[in-house]
């Protein structure tokens, strides 16, 4: 990791994370034809990203929302999507998870093309969404919502046992010590203890890629804290995590990577470790960095 | 077990076989959160048939009024059986009612009329009232109408087709033996007790089976003692029930016997039973729990929400056409008022009374049964006593508001016990 430190000075664009032979040659992201994108794909490897999305258009209506949006996710990373209200980070991670389609521009799943025309198909690679809200039923218990919408039947009939012995494997995966028993009804739950309900259900499916759309910002600090410290979990074991975060303690506290999404556009993909506070910030907020770290389209 | 169960440090608290005292302490927390279920239900029971039995004596208590009570009350109790899956949603249905009336009616002309048999008709109206709960649901989940006034356009709409088929101030007589017999006839007394003997085994084998199951998969399991105590009042309860319907009730022996367990009771508890089951046991039932706690998140988990909301009214309309059947079937006959008066107002607030709760999301099919008892025996006790209808209203309308606040209440604690 340290070793790529300082290779992004001198890219036109901050796409720091990954300093291969791919990279060059960004001058032509926006066109879509094959045989431009060919070239500009990652190359299959260890180090290929698990989830590459390049020139991603999306608009609605009159009001184009993402202009040309390059991402890369990898496993074993937590890769922090920033940018200011209304940026278009909730609009690219519902695109991802196949709420929307995306108009023009590449998905690459393990380096592979792949068509996310609905939920189920992002389902079905192994990628899972936490939304902020809306998203757990109070009146079921633990087990009933992890398995929501896709309960475990033997002849027709719920296997609860089966279910329960699951959802304790996947709880006990992650370390989770606060809940006292998966059958109480998640109306009962803390707020923090109920994010630990959603992220666990995400991962129950042997989820390769998990997407979390500000996870804490309901959150008072303690349980903040159990929250990322569960997100870095993931990330160690394996899955590669996206954030969505406002909060850019959290994001430097626990995010390899940072994506920033200023105005729709994707201004610089840094490695944390190699940008400072103030720099996200200003990203965030200019679309630009002063010193080293620069806007694509500057 | 519990070797491995300690040195792995699994994260949800590990329990052993709970103990008695575990137990209760599970379920005293579970009251404390707000998790109400049947309490409240069988204790107006058990207060109202304490008053009645000191007003009136033997005149409340003995066995003739006992099996008309039952009878009273199977009508309203499979009405409400059948909109808790309404309320489950948090919808309401207030055409129930008049289903049931047509639907009764529908039974009666296709036997009349068309010389159907008596199943067939019977189908004949179950899938007039599946029809019903059809386009009610569609206009709810599809279109978007609240539930309350696509069902009150049924509910008035419903009525005029009652009273076209049958004629102001007519009837439809019912005259199929089978389906005289389902609120007039009792069974033998020696297969009251087969039956009763039957759902006892039964009960104890389900419990028994899911206790090992549960055993099996090294999950908390509670003392076996919860699971014999829980058979020996279940068992305790139905000797009792049919011991005393067995007895015999007629006035005068000598014109005609009248002893045994109502049919209409085999119905009743094979309908509680069945719906139980889908709504406890099958995937559909819980994501009709999910569309109820949230709908918004059962989209997201991928569940068909409006199919969800199309079954529900469905369910409710065809019990509904069976609770008409009934309704006919004491009076021998459809006539406008059939399922009209205070048949919805009762179920309705049976449903609620059992425990079932009106912000959808947290209820039970045995709810509507609990319920349909409560107001049987105010209804039944207070016309003992003597008491004009207007007072049994009033007080039928205090116990429905009284139930209604409990929901309320307990639905803030739910909420207050935990996201802090
Ligand atoms: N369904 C939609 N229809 C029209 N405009 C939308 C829709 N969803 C989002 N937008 C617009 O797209 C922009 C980006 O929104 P969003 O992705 O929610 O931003 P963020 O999550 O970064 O705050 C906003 O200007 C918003 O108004
Ligand atoms: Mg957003």
């Amino acid at each position: 990791m340290s070793a790529r430190a300082g290779t992004h000075t001198v890219n036109s664009r901050p796409v720091l994370s990954n300093p291969s032979p791919a990279v060059p040659g960004r001058s032509t992201r926006k066109v879509l034809s094959m045989s431009v994108t060919q070239t500009e794909r990652p190359p299959v490897g260890a180090d290929t990203p698990i989830l590459t999305l390049r020139g991603i258009e999306k608009s609605f209506g009159a009001v184009h929302v993402l202009r040309g949006v390059d991402l890369d996710v990898r496993a074993g990373q937590v890769t922090a999507l920033v940018g200011d209200n209304g940026a278009g980070k909730s609009t690219l991670i519902k695109g991802v998870a196949g709420i929307y389609g995306f108009d023009a521009g590449e998905y690459l799943f393990e380096g592979k093309p792949v068509a996310v025309h609905n939920p189920r198909d992002a389902n079905a690679l192994g990628i899972e969404v936490v939304y902020q809200d809306l998203a757990l039923c109070d009146n079921l218990d633990v087990v009933h919502n992890m398995f929501l919408g896709r309960e475990l039947t033997a002849s027709g009939l719920l296997n609860e046992a089966t279910m329960e012995t699951r959802a304790r494997e996947t709880l006990d995966g992650l370390s989770v010590r606060t809940l006292q028993s998966v059958r109480t009804p998640v109306a009962s739950l803390s707020g923090g203890q109920r994010q630990t309900v959603a992220i666990a259900r995400a991962v129950l499916w042997n989820s390769k890629i998990v997407i979390l759309d500000e996870p804490t910002a309901a959150l008072g600090v303690a349980q903040t804290e159990q929250v990322l410290a569960l997100v870095r979990r993931l990330a160690d074991k394996g899955l590669a995590v996206v954030l969505i975060s406002h909060n850019m303690n959290d994001v430097m506290q626990v995010a390899d990577d940072i994506a920033v999404l200023y105005l729709g556009a994707m201004v610089a993909q840094v490695k944390t470790a190699d940008v400072t506070h103030s720099q996200v910030v200003e990203l965030i907020t200019t679309g630009r960095a002063t010193n080293g770290t620069k806007g694509a389209d500057a | 077990m519990s070797a491995t169960e300690t040195t792995t440090e699994p994260a949800v608290a590990p329990r052993g076989p709970q103990s008695l005292g575990a137990v209760f302490e599970d379920y005293r927390a579970r009251i404390r959160g707000g998790d109400v279920g049947a309490l409240p239900a069988l204790a107006g029971v058990i207060v109202l048939v304490l008053v009645f039995t000191v007003l009136s004596g033997t005149q409340f208590t003995n066995a003739f009024n006992f099996a008309n009570l039952v009878l009273q009350g199977s009508a309203y109790a499979v009405f409400a059986m059948g909109l808790v899956f309404v309320l489950l949603l948090g919808e309401i249905d207030l055409s129930a009612g008049y289903t049931g009336g047509v639907g009764a009616a529908v039974v009666g002309k296709l036997i009349l009329d068309q010389n159907l048999n008596w199943v067939l008709a019977l189908i004949g109206g179950l899938l007039f009232g599946a029809l019903v709960g059809l386009v009610i649901g569609l206009l709810v989940s599809k279109l978007g109408v609240p539930s309350f006034v696509v069902t009150l356009a049924f509910f008035l709409a419903l009525q005029g087709v009652l009273l076209l088929m049958t004629g102001a101030g007519g009837t439809i007589p019912y005259r199929d033996s089978h389906l005289l017999a389902i609120m007039n006839k009792n069974m033998p007394l020696w297969l009251g007790w087969a039956f009763a003997g039957l759902t006892v085994i039964a009960y104890a084998a389900l419990g028994f089976s899911r206790r090992l199951q549960r055993q099996r998969a090294g999950l908390p399991t509670p003392t076996i003692l919860v699971w014999v105590l829980k058979s020996i009042a279940f068992a305790a309860v139905l000797i009792a029930a049919t011991a005393y319907l067995s007895k015999e009730r007629s006035r005068n022996v000598f014109l005609a016997s009248l002893k045994g367990v109502p049919i209409v009771i085999v119905i009743v508890a094979g309908l509680l039973v069945v719906l139980t089951f889908l709504l406890t046991r099958t995937a559909w039932g819980r994501h009709v729990y999910a569309v109820g706690g949230n709908a918004e998140a059962a989209r997201r988990a991928g569940i068909n929400v409006a199919r969800v909301k199309i079954s529900c009214f469905m369910m409710c309309s065809m019990l509904a056409s069976v609770g008409g059947v009934l309704l006919a079937s004491r009076t021998n006959s459809v006539n406008p008022q059939t399922g009209g008066s205070d048949v919805l107002l009762f179920a309705v607030g049976s449903a609620v009374i059992g425990g079932t709760s009106l912000f959808g999301g947290r209820g039970r099919v045995l709810d509507g049964i609990l319920g349909a008892v409560v107001i049987t025996v105010i209804v039944n006790g207070m016309t003992l006593q003597g008491q004009s209808q207007g007072r049994v209203y009033m007080i039928t309308g205090l116990v429905l508001l009284l139930a209604a606040s409990v929901d309320a209440v307990s639905r803030r604690r739910a909420a207050a016990s935990g996201r802090v």
